[in-house]
């Protein structure tokens, strides 16, 4: 069997899922129950300073999109950090740290950005036990409104600045969390890098409306007939923090940098992407507020039984294992031809296959007598939107024109070696290739 | 309660008020608002999708679902009226796993189809239920049209022509208007009313005169109506019967399934309905089917349909088959009656042969206090002038029969099958036929 334990900068926990700094880690209560489950460590949800702690709104905080048969496919939230005493917290953390010590149990943390805020409570979660702390420079409601969250995760200054503070005052291992409200998250890693960051973890959820009211003609969720923006989160957002994981750990500066993948894993399969994109462990938030705790038995046993399959007896063995194949457009073969091709036998002769490339591509299906559904093969372009579009899942699949043979299309013979837009002669900068 | 269903001979009362409340009640109560939701997530909106094509009234099937989907049930009523203005009972009543659902690609992907009846019923029962009628007049075009049998065909067409401005009269022999939908539909498909309570949400259109208690051939005659009218629809279903032709079918315990059914349908206290302990229904069709049922959900002990043929060549469907053997109807097949007596109906078997169906020789009785003919209906009372064909009025594609100005649709016609959906199909398509003539 796969060996699932993982060491994330320094770290250890049984498994690579943590439970990510949100409701599910705001009590001791939560977070028991959620390592009797299973889960390999939580990052506790985000301390403030001492004194009288924030609040949140007493009205609904979160707003949701679905799919068919009303399946949670988005989450948005305007819950700001615990609204629970800080001396509550961290008594509650330690004595969790104490009962489970193979557990990960990192802090998250958001304090004003001067250097006093920090100094002053990096001793205090020292004390507890905790295995690292997570600062949360993503939070993009109410905390940004009051320069914190998002507000520093938005400057690449400050995000290097409290860095530095944090690991000038703590030995703890330092992930700075950032926020994807950005357009290049490159540079905020990079930031957390120079201030001496072990780790980036990403992403926190991202600006959004879910809905409106209409009748109330209100942002939802609304709070007496006003709503403002909040943070989406859950499956909805897989892509873009898959991209933003791979970003940094292609880039040429970062490359290396630990990093903790969060945004929309609901399955093993998502945790295995995550990770093969460069991810050393990942965090789940919106999968267990869904579902419950009861999901990481799934989680673990998946991704054990597919690594078991791949042969891949370790964590680390997936870490990065698609990064090399993350590259720009630009070096993408155009030599490389496709076609989609209709299995008969599986064909439930919906036809949203063809009314899809009838009507907003190519024309490249044919709709035949008796419903029968077929590729032009001088038409189709290897779009995929069939694919993306067929009910049934492998029924249409992209299969290769072999090096050689004749791409209908074109009119062409498909040639065998690699040839991309650096050196295509449509391309005015193409560097002149003999 | 005096009787059981263990009492000898025809007898009222067999079950107690509750059971048979129940009985008579829905057969599938309407969707909820949560189970539509779940129900209308499933359809993929097909292109130019298969059930569109497999509903004879071409109802708009994706939109309507959709339009569920996304919370505007009323709006899918619309998309449902526009096409087949009795959606709610058609809905009810369509053999959908011929029909829509039969053709729904859901079969081919896991063998389970869209419920497309019961979200139909969803949509439709909410305009009805709030008698709130979704269509507005043409302004009146000062034409007028005699519409004969205020069935589903005719009350189609009656509905169309008024919405198209013209002034319509509608006679039936009968005291209330439905048709079938009223008279002959099995009591727990169309439960609580809801014929009459279409037939009078559908008269909301205005434009249309209902006259009944007046008949085709007692009283009106076809140059009459001609004379009077600029138009004639005929949509007068069969109102005759087949007959045995076997000795002892004059007995009083033997009687047409139909005339059965048309009692207990109009009967609202179930327990006053006399029923036989061994019942004995002839046929292989819908209406043997209905009757066979019924008399189970009345109390009757032992119930048997007899079929001359092979159950494959039965016209009642798979489904409505397999609901009477829940219900615990016997289901015998290949065996013809030869004779009727008190004591019961002997059968002989039969197979087919080389001219048609033949008795083997040998011969069965079975107990019956109570037989019901369902071998059935014909056309009657149809005016000499029109040509017919096979028992049927012949039309064309538009509804036209062989007279000038004279459209017919619904049972009495040819094309399609004896469907309450069929009838509704030609109604309205001869009503726009009638348009074209009348408003060219
Ligand atoms: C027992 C039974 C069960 C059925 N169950 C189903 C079912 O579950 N699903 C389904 O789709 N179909 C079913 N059908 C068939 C369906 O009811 C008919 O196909 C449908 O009603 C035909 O409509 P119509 O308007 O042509 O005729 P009808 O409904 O028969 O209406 C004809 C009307 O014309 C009137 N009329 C007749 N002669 C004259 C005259 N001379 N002058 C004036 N008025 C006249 C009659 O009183 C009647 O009101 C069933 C039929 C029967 C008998
Ligand atoms: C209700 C809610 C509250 C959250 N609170 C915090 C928080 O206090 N600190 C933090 O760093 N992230 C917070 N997050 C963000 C999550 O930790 C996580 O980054 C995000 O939800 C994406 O992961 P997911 O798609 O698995 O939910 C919160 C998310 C939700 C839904
Ligand atoms: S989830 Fe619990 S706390 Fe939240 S609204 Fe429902 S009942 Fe109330
Ligand atoms: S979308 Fe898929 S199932 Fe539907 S017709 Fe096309 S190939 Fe067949
Ligand atoms: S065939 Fe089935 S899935 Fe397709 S549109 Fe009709 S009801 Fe929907």
């Amino acid at each position: 069997m796969a060996n699932l334990t993982s060491t994330f900068v320094g770290i250890k926990s049984p498994n690579p899922f943590w439970l990510a700094s949100a409701p599910p880690t705001d009590k001791e209560y939560n977070v028991r129950r959620a390592f009797e489950a299973g889960w390999g460590g939580v990052v506790w949800k985000t301390l403030g300073e001492a004194g009288p702690p924030v609040v949140n709104v007493n009205g609904p905080r979160y707003g949701a999109i679905w799919g068919a048969d009303r399946r949670l496919l988005g989450l948005n939230n305007i819950e700001l950090i615990t609204d629970r005493p800080l001396e509550v917290n961290l008594r509650e953390m330690k004595a969790v740290k104490r009962d489970y010590p193979d557990r990960a149990l990192i802090a998250s943390l958001m304090v004003p950005c001067v250097e006093e805020a920090w100094k002053t409570i990096l001793p205090l979660v020292e004390e507890t036990g905790a295995d690292g702390i997570e600062l949360n420079c993503g939070c993009p409601h109410g905390m940004s409104e009051r320069g914190m969250g998002a507000a520093v995760g938005q400057n690449p200054d400050l995000i290097e600045q409290i860095t530095r503070w944090c690991k000038q005052y703590t030995r703890m291992p330092v992930i700075v969390k950032l926020t994807p409200n950005i357009t290049d998250v490159r540079l905020p890693a990079r930031a957390a890098l120079r201030g001496g960051a072990d780790a980036v973890s990403l992403i926190n959820t991202i600006n959004s409306i879910t809905s409106v009211d209409l009748d109330d003609f209100a942002p939802e969720p609304s709070i007496d007939g006003k709503g403002t923006h909040g943070g989406y989160c859950g499956p909805a957002v897989k892509p873009i923090a898959l991209n933003m994981v791979a970003e940094i750990a292609r880039d040429a500066e970062t490359r290396g940098l630990p990093i903790s993948g969060i945004g929309g894993v609901t399955t093993w399969r998502d945790a295995a992407e995550f990770l093969s994109l460069g991810a050393g462990n990942v965090q789940v938030c919106t999968a267990a507020m869904t579902y419950g705790f009861g999901i990481i038995k799934e989680m673990t046993a998946g991704l054990s039984l597919w690594m078991d399959r791949k042969g891949l007896s370790s964590v680390e063995a997936v870490v990065g294992r698609a990064v090399p194949n993350v590259t720009d457009w630009q070096y993408l073969n155009l030599n490389y031809v496709t076609k989609a091709k209709i299995d008969q036998d599986k064909c439930i002769s919906c036809g949203r296959c063809y009314a899809a490339c009838e009507d907003t591509s190519h024309q490249a299906i044919w709709m035949k007598p008796g419903r029968v559904f077929e590729v032009n093969d001088a038409e189709c372009v290897a779009c995929n939107l069939c694919v993306n579009v067929c009910p049934v899942e492998d029924c249409i699949t992209m299969e290769k024109v072999a090096p050689g043979a004749l791409d209908e299309r074109t009119g062409k013979v498909v040639p065998a070696e690699h040839g991309d837009w650096t050196a295509h002669p449509n391309n005015p900068m193409a560097r002149a290739a003999e | 309660m005096t009787n059981s269903p263990q009492t000898d001979g025809i007898v009222a009362g067999r079950l107690d008020d509750a059971t048979l409340a129940a009985h008579f009640d829905d057969l599938y109560p309407i969707l909820d608002d949560h189970e539509a939701r779940v129900a209308a997530d499933r359809c993929y909106f097909c292109h130019d999708a298969p059930c569109i094509t497999a509903c004879p009234t071409a109802i708009d099937i994706p939109l309507f679902i959709r339009q569920i989907q996304t919370g505007q049930p009323d709006g899918a009523a619309r998309t449902i009226l526009s096409q087949n203005i009795l959606g709610a009972m058609c809905a009810r009543v369509c053999p959908t796993e011929t029909l829509c659902e039969g053709a729904c690609v859901r079969n081919e992907a896991e063998g389970n189809p869209v419920e497309i009846g019961r979200l139909q019923r969803y949509a439709t029962d909410g305009l009805l239920l709030a008698n709130e009628h979704p269509f507005a007049r043409a302004p009146e075009t000062g034409k007028t049209v005699a519409v004969i049998g205020a069935g589903p065909a005719g009350l189609s067409a009656a509905h169309r022509l008024a919405m198209l401005g013209h002034a319509v009269t509608l006679y039936d022999t009968r005291t209330k208007a439905g048709g079938l939908n009223e008279y002959g539909i099995a009591a727990y498909k169309a439960a609580n009313g809801i014929a009459q309570a279409e037939v009078d949400w559908l008269l909301r259109i205005g434009g249309i005169t209902v006259k009944t208690g007046q008949a085709l051939g007692a009283g009106l005659t076809l140059d009459g109506l001609k004379a009077t009218h600029d138009a004639v629809f005929l949509g007068i279903g069969l109102a005759g019967v087949n007959a045995l032709n076997v000795p002892g079918e004059d007995l009083p315990a033997v009687q047409d399934a139909v005339d059965f059914i048309e009692t207990l349908r109009q009967t609202g206290d179930k327990a006053s309905l006399p029923i036989g302990r061994h019942v004995v229904v002839i046929g292989g069709g819908m209406t043997a089917v209905d009757a066979a049922v019924q008399s189970r959900l009345l109390g009757a002990e032992h119930v048997s349909i007899v079929y001359r043929r092979d159950r494959g060549a039965m016209s009642a469907s798979d489904y409505e088959l397999d609901h009477a053997a829940t219900e615990g109807v016997s289901i015998l097949t290949n065996a013809m009656p030869v004779a009727i007596s008190a004591a019961g109906v002997t059968f002989a078997y039969t197979r087919s042969g080389p001219n048609g169906l033949e008795k083997t020789g040998e011969t069965f009785t079975l107990k019956a206090d109570q037989v019901f003919k369902a071998i059935g209906q014909t056309l009657k009372g149809q005016p000499d002038a029109l040509k017919t064909q096979g028992g049927k009025i012949v039309i064309d594609a538009a509804g036209r029969t062989s007279v000038t100005g004279v459209w017919a649709g619904g049972d009495c016609a040819t094309g399609g099958e004896d469907l309450t959906v069929t009838a509704v199909a030609q109604g309205r398509d001869a009503a726009l036929d009638i348009h074209r003539a009348l408003c060219p």
